[in-house]
C-alpha cells in the first residue's frame, strides 16, 4: 500500500515529471504555465458578474488515486470465480447491496445503493485502454492525460479548456492546492481554489507586489511570482456582500473529499461560471487487509456523495449536475496472500446525476478469460470521455481526445 | 557587487547545505572545491552531538481481546511517539553543525520515501533514519542491500505479506521502478514477478529483526534483467543495480534533486556515470553535481521545497531552536504538505514547481512574519535606510534581488521584520 494520500499532494508533480521525462518530454514546470490560484472571494465575484446560465450542465470529476478495487465495489457475487479467486475477501450475497440478482454493491456504499433505486446511478464497466499499464503514476497519466500510447503534456479537461477559448479564467476549477495533471492544458489551466484560507493576512500589498513579473525572472521564479499573482485581484469589499451562501460550517480544511465535494456544492449555489470541477481522495492502493480497508474508504466516498447530494439538493442547479468517479485501475482478480490484490487493469467508471440513463452501460469482463491475471477492457474510456465532451460540456470531443472516438450513451 | 565567484559560491551552498548567510559566502568564496569537499567529509558535527535521538519504550502488542481502550491507549503511545521522532529530525536539521550529510540524508528520505502513518513504529523509522544517515554518503550498493532487508520499508511496503502461495509485487516494483531503476528502467511485468519471488517468506519481527521463513518463499532461482540465480533479496539488489538504468537513475534523480527540474543533459550525464563510477560513490556523484560547470550556470530553476524553506530560513535568521519554535515548524510543515517521516506516498513528496502551484501561499506568509519576529534583526535594523534592502540580500546570500522584488521590499523598508519576511516569501529567494 502507498501511504495514506493527502489530497493535497496528488500524486502529481514528480509522478508525472517521471513519466513525461522517461518518455523524453519535456519538464514538468512547462506545463504549470499561466497556473492562476484563486480565492473563495475571485469566486464570489466571478459569481456575481458572470454567473453560470441556468441549466448548464456542470461536471464534477472525482479522481480516485490509488487504483479502487472494482470487483469488491461493484461486485460480481453470483459469480463463482469471483469467489475462487478471493476465498478470504470476497462479499458474500448477504453482504452485499443488491443492485440486481447478479450484482452487489460494497456494503460501505449505502447512499449509492439508494441513488441507484432513485435511478440516479449509472454505471460503466470493464473501463480501461490497450495494452494496460500497472503503475499508479504512468497509468493515472494515460487516464489524466486520455493518451495512452504517445506521452503528452496537456491534461484532457486541460485541452477541454484550450479549445475552448473562453475568458472566463473559472470554466473550470479544481479543489485543493494542487492541480493534478487533467487539468492542465497547452494554454490555460483549471483555477485551483485551497479551501484552507484566511483573510486579512499580513503582507498583502508585498504579495501583490511579487506577483508582478520581472524580466530577469526564471521558469521557476515565475511560478513562484504567479502564485502571488491573484492576491492582488482579491477584492476585499465583495466578501462583505457574500449573502447567505458562503463556505458551509462543514467545510473545515481536512482535504477529505467531503469537503471538498461541499466547496463544490457552495461554488454552484452561488453561480459560479465553473462548468468543470476536479475533485479526489486517495488510499485506494489496498495491497494488504484490503476488505475492512477498502469498505472504509468507500462508505467515506459514498458519504461525501451523500453529503454533496443534501447539499444540492432542491436547488435550481441539483438537476445539472453530473459527479463522475473513476480511477487509474482496477486490481487483480486474484487476491494476495495479504488479503489484499496487486495492482491490475479495467474498472468500472461511476456516474451519478439526475441526467444519467441509469444502470449498467457495457459488459463486465469475464473473470476466467484474462489477460496475465487481469481483466480485459471491454471499453475504453476515451469514449466516455468523449461522451462527457459533447453531452455535459458541450464541446467537440476532436481536439481533446482525438477524432477515433464513439461517445457512449450513458447521458440522456 | 558580488563577483562571479562568490555568486557561483552563493549558489552551491544555497542548494547544498540549509541556512547560508552572505557572511558564509564570504568566507567559502576562495574556493568552492574546498568548501563542498569539507561539507561532504565525515568531519564530527558537536550540534548533531547535543540532539541525539530520542530512546523510545518499547510498546507491546496489545492481546488479541483487547478492549477498545487499550487498543485506544496503544495507538495513543505509538502516535506520540512518531510526534517525537518528527520533532527530533527537524531539531536535529535546525541544530547540526554542518547541514549538508543532513540534507543529503534528507534526500535519501525523499528517495526511499516510507511514510510512519503505515509502519506505525517510532524505533525502526528512526532506525531506517540512522541507516540513510551512516551509508548516505557511501556505496550505494550498501545502502541498497541495506535498505531492501530494512524493516519499515518492508513493512511500509508488504514484504511480509509477499509469499510463495501468493506473491506481492508491492516492494519488487518500487525498488525498479522508484528507487533503482526508474520508469522505462528496462525491466519487463515478467522481471517485477521474478523479484517479487526472489523478496518472498520474509518476516519483521516486533523488534526489527527480520528473517526467512523457508516454508513461505519461492526457492528459486529466478531470472531477473537476464540475471539467472537470483535467489534472495541481496542477489536481486545485484542483478537490479547491473542494468544500465541504474547509474543514469540516481544520477538524475539527485540532478533533479540538487540542481534543476529538467533532467541533465547527455554529455553532463556521462560526467556524473563517471564520478559515480563501479562503486557506486555517492558521495563522488554529489560532489559531481556541486562542482560540475553547468550546476551554477543554469538558469535558476528550483523552487525549495517546504522543508528547505523552513529549515533553511530558521537556519539563516538563526532563529532561536525553542520547543516552541519547532512546536510550530511541524506545524507549518504540516499545513505546507512536507512532514519528515509522512511522505504523501512512495515516491516522495512532489517537487519543485508544486509547491508553488499550492495555495500555499498565505501559510507562508503567516510563517515568515513569525520567524522574522522571533529574529535577532539588528543587523538590519542598524543598517541606514538606503542600504537595508542589499543588507536583507547579504544576510540571505543572494548577490541581488529583481527590479519586482526590490519594489515590494521598499513597501516594508521602515520595518526590518516585516521587510525580511517579504524577502523570504520572494521568487528571489524561494528559486534556488
Amino acid at each position: 500500500m502507498r501511504a495514506p494520500y493527502d489530497p493535497r499532494l496528488p500524486l502529481d508533480g514528480l509522478t508525472r515529471r517521471t513519466f513525461l521525462r522517461a518518455s523524453g518530454v519535456v519538464g514538468a514546470g512547462a506545463l504549470l504555465t499561466g497556473l492562476a490560484g484563486c480565492s473563495w472571494t475571485d469566486i464570489t465575484k466571478a459569481a456575481t458578474d458572470n454567473p453560470l446560465p441556468a441549466g448548464t450542465p456542470i461536471l464534477v470529476m472525482v479522481t480516485m488515486y490509488g487504483g479502487n478495487d472494482w470487483l469488491n465495489t461493484v461486485i460480481p457475487v453470483s459469480n463463482p470465480a469471483y469467489h475462487d479467486a478471493r476465498p478470504e475477501m470476497s462479499y458474500s450475497h448477504d453482504e452485499v447491496l443488491a443492485l440486481d440478482d447478479v450484482t452487489g454493491l460494497n456494503p460501505g456504499l449505502k447512499n449509492l445503493s439508494q441513488l441507484w433505486s432513485a435511478k440516479k446511478v449509472g454505471i460503466v464497466r470493464g473501463v480501461g485502454y490497450p495494452q494496460p499499464d500497472r503503475s499508479h503514476f504512468r497509468s493515472m497519466d494515460i487516464w489524466q492525460t486520455a493518451s495512452p500510447s504517445t506521452p503528452l503534456t496537456t491534461g484532457w479537461l486541460g485541452r477541454w479548456l484550450d479549445a475552448a477559448g473562453s475568458p472566463e479564467p473559472l470554466l473550470g476549477l479544481s479543489i485543493g492546492p494542487v492541480l493534478p495533471v487533467l487539468a492542465v492544458g497547452a494554454t490555460k489551466t483549471f483555477a485551483a481554489l485551497s479551501v484552507k484560507e484566511k483573510s486579512n493576512e499580513p503582507l498583502v500589498t508585498a504579495m501583490a507586489a511579487l506577483g508582478k513579473s520581472d524580466p530577469t525572472d526564471s521558469e521557476a521564479a515565475r511560478l513562484v511570482a504567479s502564485s502571488y499573482a491573484a492576491v492582488g485581484t482579491v477584492r476585499e469589499e465583495v466578501v462583505q456582500h457574500l449573502g447567505d451562501v458562503s463556505l458551509p460550517d462543514e467545510v473545515t480544511d481536512d482535504g477529505s473529499l467531503k469537503s471538498q465535494l461541499l466547496t463544490v456544492a457552495a461554488c454552484i449555489k452561488l453561480g459560479a461560471p465553473t462548468r468543470c470541477y476536479s475533485v479526489s481522495m486517495g488510499g485506494f492502493d489496498t495491497h494488504a487487509g484490503e476488505k475492512a480497508t477498502q469498505s472504509q474508504l468507500l462508505s467515506a466516498f459514498d458519504g461525501a456523495i451523500q453529503s454533496f447530494r443534501t447539499a444540492m439538493s432542491g436547488h435550481s442547479r441539483e438537476t445539472d449536475v453530473v459527479l463522475v468517479a473513476y480511477s487509474e485501475f482496477g486490481r487483480r482478480v486474484q487476491a494476495n496472500a495479504s488479503q489484499g490484490t496487486d495492482h491490475g487493469t479495467a474498472g468500472d467508471v461511476i456516474v451519478v446525476s439526475d441526467r444519467v440513463a441509469p444502470g449498467f452501460h457495457g459488459d463486465q469482463p469475464s473473470l476466467t478469460d484474462l489477460d496475465q491475471g487481469d481483466l480485459k477492457a471491454s471499453q475504453d474510456f476515451r469514449s466516455l470521455y468523449s461522451e462527457l465532451l459533447s453531452k455535459v460540456l458541450g464541446a467537440d470531443p476532436s481536439p481533446v481526445v482525438g477524432s477515433g472516438t464513439t461517445p457512449t450513451s450513458i447521458l440522456r | 557587487m558580488a563577483d562571479q565567484s562568490w555568486q557561483r559560491t552563493a549558489r552551491v551552498m544555497r542548494r547544498a547545505a540549509w541556512g547560508v548567510t552572505g557572511t558564509a559566502v564570504d568566507a567559502a568564496a576562495a574556493s568552492v572545491g574546498a568548501w563542498v569537499d569539507d561539507a561532504l567529509s565525515a568531519s564530527p558535527d558537536p550540534g548533531a552531538t547535543k540532539t541525539p535521538p530520542p530512546t523510545f519504550a518499547a510498546v507491546p502488542d496489545v492481546p488479541k481481546n483487547a478492549t477498545k481502550e487499550q487498543r485506544q491507549a496503544r495507538n495513543d503511545v505509538v502516535r506520540q511517539q512518531g510526534d517525537q521522532l518528527v520533532t527530533w529530525w527537524l531539531t536535529r536539521m535546525l541544530t547540526a553543525t554542518r547541514p549538508v550529510p543532513e540534507r543529503i540524508t534528507f534526500g535519501w528520505h525523499q528517495h526511499w520515501a516510507t511514510s510512519i502513518t503505515k509502519v506505525r513504529n517510532a524505533p525502526l523509522m528512526l532506525r531506517q533514519n540512522e541507516l540513510l544517515r551512516t551509508y548516505g554518503l557511501g556505496s550505494v550498493t550498501d545502502l541498497a542491500k541495506r535498505m531492501v532487508m530494512d524493516p519499515a520499508l518492508m513493512i511500509w511496503l508488504d514484504a511480509e505479506k509477499n509469499t510463495k502461495a501468493a506473491p506481492n509485487e508491492n516492494l519488487a516494483r518500487e525498488l525498479m521502478e522508484l528507487f533503482l531503476l526508474g520508469v522505462g528502467g528496462g525491466y519487463t511485468e515478467t522481471d517485477v514477478k521474478q523479484s517479487a519471488r526472489a523478496l518472498s517468506g520474509w518476516k519483521v519481527a516486533d523488534d526489527g529483526a527480520v528473517s526467512r521463513d523457508a516454508k513461505r518463499s519461492d526457492p528459486g532461482p529466478e531470472t531477473v534483467l537476464g540475471v539467472s540465480g537470483v535467489n534472495d533479496p541481496l542477489t536481486l539488489v545485484d542483478a537490479i543495480l547491473a542494468a544500465p538504468a541504474h547509474p543514469r537513475h540516481v544520477a538524475t534523480r539527485w540532478w533533479q534533486h540538487l540542481a534543476s527540474s529538467e533532467a541533465p543533459a547527455a554529455d553532463l550525464l556521462d560526467r556524473l556515470l563517471v564520478a559515480y563510477g563501479p562503486s557506486r560513490d555517492a558521495r563522488a556523484l554529489f560532489r559531481a553535481i556541486l562542482l560540475d560547470p553547468s550546476f551554477a550556470s543554469a538558469a535558476s530553476s528550483l523552487v525549495m521545497s517546504p522543508l528547505e524553506w523552513v529549515v533553511g530560513s530558521m537556519r539563516t535568521l538563526d532563529v532561536p531552536v525553542t520547543t516552541d519554535a519547532v512546536k510550530q515548524a511541524v506545524a507549518t510543515l504540516r499545513n505546507l504538505g512536507q512532514v519528515p517521516f509522512l511522505p504523501p506516498n512512495v515516491s516522495g513528496w512532489p517537487s519543485g514547481a508544486s509547491w508553488v502551484s499550492t495555495a500555499a501561499a498565505h501559510t507562508r506568509v503567516t510563517a515568515a512574519v513569525r520567524l522574522s519576529k522571533a529574529a535577532d534583526l539588528s543587523t538590519i535594523a542598524n543598517a541606514s535606510a538606503d542600504s537595508r534592502i542589499d543588507a536583507v540580500a547579504h544576510l540571505l546570500a543572494l548577490d541581488h534581488f529583481t527590479d519586482r522584488t526590490r519594489a515590494a521590499l521598499a513597501l516594508a523598508k521602515g520595518d526590518p521584520a516585516q521587510l525580511v519576511a517579504t524577502a523570504l516569501i520572494s521568487p528571489d529567494y524561494l528559486v534556488v
